[in-house]
């Protein structure tokens, strides 16, 4: 059993709370950066992909775990970024130029998609993000001239200083140091003012106007770094696969990324990489079970069906997502023999939230 | 001007199916506060049940209706009881993403029963191709069969909500859960009776909207496109409701025409966003205050 004894407020506010922790994150990024040493080809595709949806998930989060404001239009940033980095990576515009300006973009996008939001809450913010979301999608499908409509477009993979990056070394790494470093922004940003806006507007926008937060500028804020974010996803995700078309970007793509977020559990940065590796290693386990049942369960419908499932069944049995299951599990062994199930237990609200506005 | 008749009927014609889905969400959102994004898959459920009675067990159309409806008011009642109801109380947004999660197994599992697949399928109408000509326009009774199908559930419901014992439970549920609960009303088991009644409704517009796009187990994404109906009338609105899902359809149909290709697709969420932007509660919609 730990104890930290705090006698400063710039231990609060300290990136690790004690040394247990810099251990422990430290062993984890060891591992993540000797990674391409030990894993496999397969495993290193998928770390890429984690990496890729962490980065959303970070955006997410902050975006809907911190400021409360609910996405289902993710997958158009992640649009906005995939189609600005192949245009400009087609023109041979080197990545320390294109990565940078797709977030700007797509920040840019989010800022206008976050006007709506000034007005705009809980569900009725959902359904604007959402039109927002086909919008896109279809202007990608339509604007021939630039995005090569329906037909798609190839992606040029990655040159750094006109040498071509490995896509599992290289291109690895790019993404390893791009995510921990919108992660150690994200912690940062939660320290500061900024972040504290933020969850004061989640928790109560009546009570944080009142203490002074401008709600329209932080919420904007807010967005333009939740899209900013997702639109370096895109940028990655872009040369990752190394072939973009509208139908990437679908609502159902949206709807994937916001899960990502609530598997990992609301409100906490760790949760959106967990949410991450669960959704990439969720369908990978799915097809390796699929080799052990017989063949007449049509298996279409099989990832859809477990994938619903679990969606419910983390939602009704652990609505802190898997973040939450480990901080429970690390409770019970830090108090351990003084756990009690109610230490968790969530109040209900049963407010009529949405319909006073 | 023929021309502008015949988009006129077939916009309404398809917005009787979007105000149909719409009212599905307005009544289990009034009801319950929970917005149900599995009422387009509910809708897609109810379109294959109907199938299977008018194939399978060959019974005629209106036989087919009654069927489906009512497998689908029992489904519509096991879902609110499993997964609903362990989780009201709960942040609006996670009851949407459970309701998101039932959309993915409904999907999933139609995929898996034997007969109904991922294949594209029809249920034979009595009204198949016959058209009727008035003036010049050719209308075909297809669609005016939908629209009249649709006005007459609308005064089936309205009779419902105003006369019956259950109706006028379901309003005074969804108006207030505890004043209602003092006055004797088993709210649990009348918000289960609103999630079956949502989900026969949602059978009733997928069996009207299966002449038009068939019925496969990716048809309950027409039931995006209610949400801007419902948003158009005011969420909590059920006549606002109907109102949004007509004008949803007639601008399609419009835009269809007049504009350029690739706005049809985009036009029903063109004008919700132009909604929520100038009136965010609605054309019908009731705007409360939050007293602190």
């Amino acid at each position: 059993m730990r104890f930290i004894f705090k006698t400063s407020y710039a231990q609060d506010l300290r990136l690790f709370q004690h040394g247990g922790q810099v251990f422990w994150y430290g062993l984890l990024l060891a591992a993540l950066f000797s990674a391409p040493a030990w894993a496999g080809e397969y495993l290193m595709t998928q770390l890429v992909f984690v990496a890729i949806y962490s980065l959303v998930g970070f955006g997410l989060m902050m975006l809907t775990g911190f400021t409360g404001q609910v996405s289902l239009g993710h997958a158009a940033f992640l649009a906005v970024g995939a189609y600005t980095e192949a245009i400009l990576a087609a023109r041979g515009v080197p990545i320390f130029v294109s990565i940078p300006a797709a977030a700007a973009l797509a920040a840019a996008v989010g800022v206008v998609v976050g006007l709506p939001a000034l007005r705009l809450k809980g569900i009725y913010l959902a359904i604007a993000t959402l039109a927002f979301n086909v919008i896109v999608e279809e202007i990608a499908a339509r604007w021939e001239s630039v995005t090569n409509g329906n037909a798609g477009m190839p992606v040029a993979p990655v040159t750094l200083f006109g040498h071509e990056l490995e896509p599992d070394r290289g291109f690895y790494y790019l993404c390893l140091l791009l995510a921990v470093a919108a992660c150690l922004a994200c912690i940062n940003l939660l320290r500061s003012p900024t972040g504290r806006a933020f969850v004061a507007i989640r928790d109560s926008e009546v009570s944080a106007s009142c203490m002074g937060v401008n709600l329209a500028m932080y919420k904007t804020i807010s967005f333009a770094f939740s899209a900013a974010l997702t639109g370096v996803a895109g940028a990655l995700y872009a040369h990752k696969v190394g072939f973009i078309s509208p139908e990437q970007f679908s609502l159902l793509v949206s709807i994937e990324l916001i899960t990502i977020v609530i598997l990992g559990g609301v409100g906490f940065l760790h949760g959106a990489v967990l949410g991450a590796a669960f959704v990439i290693v969720l369908p990978q386990a799915i097809a390796v079970a699929k080799d052990f049942l017989p063949p007449t369960m049509a298996p279409s419908g099989l990832q859809a069906v477990v994938f619903g499932i679990v969606l419910i069944l983390v939602i009704i049995f652990e609505p802190m997502g898997l973040y939450g299951r480990w901080l429970k599990i690390r409770t019970w062994f830090e108090l351990f023999p003084f756990y009690r199930r109610g230490m968790f237990r969530r109040q209900r609200t049963y407010t009529k939230t949405e319909r006073l506005r | 001007m023929t021309d502008l008749a015949q988009l006129l009927v077939a916009g309404i014609s398809t917005g009787c199916v979007y105000a149909l889905v719409a009212l599905g969400f307005v009544l289990i959102y009034k009801a319950t506060e929970t917005v149900n994004f599995a009422q387009g898959d509910l809708m897609m459920l109810g379109a294959f049940f109907a199938l299977t009675s008018s194939t399978v067990f060959g019974w005629p159309y209106w036989a087919t209706i009654v069927f489906a409806a009512a497998v689908m008011a029992v489904v519509g009642m096991t879902v609110e009881r499993i997964v609903i109801r362990p989780v009201l109380g709960h942040p609006a947004f996670t009851v949407v993403m459970i309701t998101i999660g039932v959309g993915y197994v409904m999907r999933g599992i139609v995929t898996m029963v034997p007969g109904w697949g991922t294949e594209t399928y029809q249920i034979p109408t009595p009204f198949a191709e016959a058209v009727w000509t008035a003036g010049g326009v050719v209308l075909p009774v297809q669609q005016l069969a939908v629209i009249a199908m649709t006005a007459a559930l609308c005064a089936v419901l309205y009779v419902f909500f105003r006369f019956t014992r259950i109706g006028i439970a379901m309003q005074a549920t969804s108006q207030n859960q505890l004043a209602a609960y003092y006055m004797g009303i088993p709210v649990r088991r009348v918000n289960m009776m609103i999630w079956g009644l949502s989900a026969a409704v949602a059978a009733f517009a997928g069996i009207l909207l299966a002449p038009v796009t068939f019925v496969h187990s990716n048809m309950g994404f027409i039931g995006l496109k209610a949400f801007p109906a419902a948003v158009v009338g005011g969420f909590g609105s059920v006549p606002g409701a109907i109102v949004g899902g007509l004008i949803i359809g007639v601008v399609e149909a419009l835009a269809g025409y007049y504009l350029p290709e690739g706005f049809k697709d985009v036009a029903a969420y063109v004008v919700v966003l132009l909604v929520l932007m100038l009136r965010p509660s609605g054309l019908f919609g009731e705007t409360m205050r939050k007293k602190v």
